[in-house]
């Protein structure tokens, strides 16, 4: 009984693997779309996502598969044409469980199933092994949170991110511990590419300020109890704990403060910046604060209604990433749009180009794939939510880096540009709402 | 001086929540040479089902501390019930099989209840009520709270009450004569499958316990909470002497404060070469040269025919 439908289903599948290679005209038109008998041929663009849906950052995960699925219903319900042909898009959702390891396999499996391009991964420290296999096969990848620097340092075409990244970032939070008046602070990471990125950059920022770094202290991304090291940190007197790593550790580590006595303030990234965080720190996360790349929803012109949406779909609150992976869909679909075509080669010349208007920011990418004069905002944790306090930087990308391409030069300036456009629009948007 | 005394007492904490969950590790592995690696998960469900019932209990208006009660009964009850049937599903069927057939299904019983309790309880991390005021203490300059003295407490005591149940009880007995030989010991009209059964069910109770006292100390919970722990507890137990109840108690608080001092002083003993991120080597170090000099363990009986 089940044998015969599978071989159609199957035979189907096969059309469309044959109709991506780019023979779509003679895709089967009848059974491409159930329900719908079209009159255009249809092309189903395969777009993979990955993030931990188990392990301790499964929740996060969720949240960036929520921004992802949203994302393609609202395309697909648009119906899109592309090179005279609806277009259909199909999310393959995987799971690497934060680790890098798994990353790379679940990546090798997206390549294997020849996906048009790649959404993801949610950490830095899995995005980066698995960017060599989607720069290798020539698969497009848009991670919507991955912001350790190096993932954009190597060199793939391939590799974008529509977040700020980690030197942002780490420099506006060691400008605003400047600005705090701290003296002295000690820093903790989780050793993920992530938390040690982040803290790093940090690191810089305070001490070319003149701050004094009095104890630096490692935990895991699975760790739950912190006093021995808090407790080291104790006897330092740190005016400032600084947390790079995620909200499960991040809030524990917040409590275990306030029973040990610590009186320091706590310091965190994006990654600590949920309400997941708030609910496990409890009252120790009262008046602290932590950094998120870009604006604000409530700040942003299409915030407000994106909150609606993904509230009304998931019946939860957006965690984190969501409206970035969001728009991480939106800008593969607009350039494949541009391009006229689905495949690979053809429209990651696009993405390059990309100026969207995004939910999260005007995305605009530089030359090695960050995504241009990136802000970051500073919230304080205040009566269990995220109160808005300042926008710091909107500085260009930092340009030095490792292995920059020829017309650096010329980009910079482009860049620059770029940037004060952004910081203009922004600051409309802002003054509209 | 102050700093560590600090570390001592969060070793002594750490290591009590290791012991409590040792003890079930050691308790099944003295009666039949198993090493349940599901025991983690146990642990785990204890915590989640108290979270469910004292969480829904608060809400509908109960006072804390009774809700608190409820919870830990229904967690332990819960786990005891799961104990019982993980032994009938996963081990008894397989109990002449070759040890390593066993292993592999208490590795796959963990995966099972991990996702099980991922899809009833959800991806997200759970706040544990809490169910006691919150008391700090201040000796000599270094804090604890109410919370760290009742977890020492209880370990100690459920440890003492364990030694007393095997040395001093009937059930004790066929439980030792289980342990030196199944065979024999049914001949002497001992019921072997309630005896494995009982040693299942009492702990998973203990792991009830644990994971209640794990949750209303960190105040969290979460799916995948019992595997570290697990392992840290088996760790633990085989430091001790797998198998012996007094071994894992002194295990579990050996290897909390060698991983409290190894993170304090890590640092400072090596100049700065190591950092904290190194603390679990202190303990796994420690681990293998005990296994080294002494393999059964420090407390533990020369059972040649156990591996």
């Amino acid at each position: 009984m089940r044998a015969k439908p599978s071989l159609v289903a199957l035979s189907v599948a096969a059309a469309f693997a044959l109709s991506a290679c780019g023979q779509h005209d003679d895709a089967p038109k009848s059974v491409a779309a159930p329900g719908t008998p079209v009159a255009k041929p249809e092309i189903v663009v395969k777009l993979g996502h990955v993030a931990p849906m188990t392990g301790p950052q499964a929740h996060l995960g969720k949240d960036n598969e929520n921004g992802a699925v949203l994302a393609i219903e609202e395309l697909n319900a648009k119906g899109m044409e592309i090179g005279g042909a609806k277009v259909k898009f199909e999310l393959l959702a995987e799971d690497d469980a934060a680790d890098p390891k798994q990353g790379a396999i679940v990546a090798q499996k997206l390549v294997d199933a020849k996906v048009n391009g790649v959404i993801g991964h949610l950490n830095s420290g899995t995005t980066i092994p698995a960017s060599k296999l989607y720069a290798d096969a020539g698969i497009p990848q848009i991670s919507g949170s991955a912001t350790n620097p190096k993932y954009t340092q190597q060199g793939f075409a391939t590799a974008f991110r529509v977040m700020a990244n980690d030197v942002q970032q780490g420099k506006s939070l060691g400008e605003f511990a400047v600005k705090q008046g701290i003296k002295t602070v000690a820093i903790v990471d989780d050793r993920t590419a992530y938390g040690q990125g982040l803290a790093d950059e940090f690191r810089k920022a305070v001490e070319a300020a003149g701050l004094k770094v009095v104890a630096t202290e490692y935990t895991t991304d699975k760790a739950t109890d912190f006093k021995a090291i808090l407790t080291k940190i104790k006897s330092t007197k740190a005016e400032l704990v600084f947390f790079g790593g995620m909200d499960a550790q991040g809030g524990p580590l917040a409590k275990q403060m306030k029973e040990l006595g610590i009186k320091a303030k706590f310091l965190g990234g994006d990654g600590v910046c949920t309400p997941e965080f708030m609910k496990l720190g409890g009252e120790a996360t009262e008046g602290q604060y932590c950094s998120l790349p870009g604006m604000p929803l409530e700040k942003l012109a299409k915030g407000p209604a994106f909150r609606e949406k993904f509230t009304k779909k998931f019946g939860g609150e957006i965690q984190l990433y969501a409206p970035y992976v969001y728009d991480a869909v939106m800008v593969m679909a607009d350039s494949m749009k541009r391009a006229d075509s689905v495949e690979p080669a053809k429209f990651l010349p696009a993405i390059g180009k990309t100026k969207y208007d995004g939910v999260t920011a005007l995305i605009e990418f530089d030359q090695f794939g960050d995504l241009k004069g990136g802000a970051i905002s500073i919230y304080q944790y205040k009566g269990g939510k995220l109160e808005y306090v300042e926008t710091l930087g909107g500085s260009p990308v930092d340009l030095a880096q490792g292995d920059a391409k020829t017309d650096v030069k010329e980009m910079e300036k482009v860049g620059a540009d770029a940037v004060k456009n952004v910081a203009e629009a922004t600051k409309a948007a802002v003054e509209k709402k | 001086m102050d700093i560590l005394l600090q570390q001592i007492i969060n070793g002594l904490v750490q290591g009590s929540i290791y012991a409590l969950v040792a003890l079930g590790y050691t308790m099944v592995y003295g009666i039949m040479g198993l090493i349940n690696f599901a025991h983690g998960e146990v642990v785990m469900i204890g915590t989640l089902v108290s979270i469910t019932v004292a969480g829904s209990l608060i809400e509908a208006g109960m006072p804390v501390s009774l809700a608190g009660m409820a919870g830990l009964s229904a967690s332990v009850l819960a786990c005891m019930a799961l104990g019982w049937g993980l032994e009938r599903i996963a081990y008894r069927p397989l109990r002449n099989a070759p040890r390593l057939t066993p292993l592999i299904t208490a590795i796959g019983m963990s995966i099972v209840l991990q996702n099980l309790a991922m899809m009833i309880w959800g991806r997200n991390y759970l706040t544990f009520p809490s169910f006691l005021p919150k008391i700090d203490f201040e000796l000599a300059g270094a804090n604890f709270t109410a919370i760290q003295v009742i977890i020492v407490v209880v370990s100690a005591t459920t440890m003492g009450g364990l030694l007393l149940l095997v040395y001093r009880t009937k059930l004790g007995m066929a439980m030792r004569a289980t342990a030196q030989n199944p065979a024999v010991a049914s001949l002497m009209g001992v019921n072997i499958n309630r005896v494995i059964a009982a040693a299942f069910v009492i702990g998973s109770a203990l792991g009830a316990l644990a994971g209640v006292m794990v949750g209303s100390y960190y105040e969290i919970a979460h799916y995948q909470m019992g595997f570290m722990l697990g392992l840290k507890a088996f760790t633990a137990a085989v430091l001790g002497g797998i198998g012996n109840l007094a071994g894992a108690m002194l295990g579990g608080v050996l290897l909390g404060i060698i991983e409290a001092l190894g993170a304090g002083y890590i640092g400072d003993l090596t100049g700065g070469f190591l950092g904290s991120n190194y603390q679990d080597i202190f303990a796994f170090v420690v681990l293998i040269v005990v296994l080294m000099f002494k393999p059964s363990g420090l407390f533990g009986e020369k059972t040649g025919d156990r591996a």
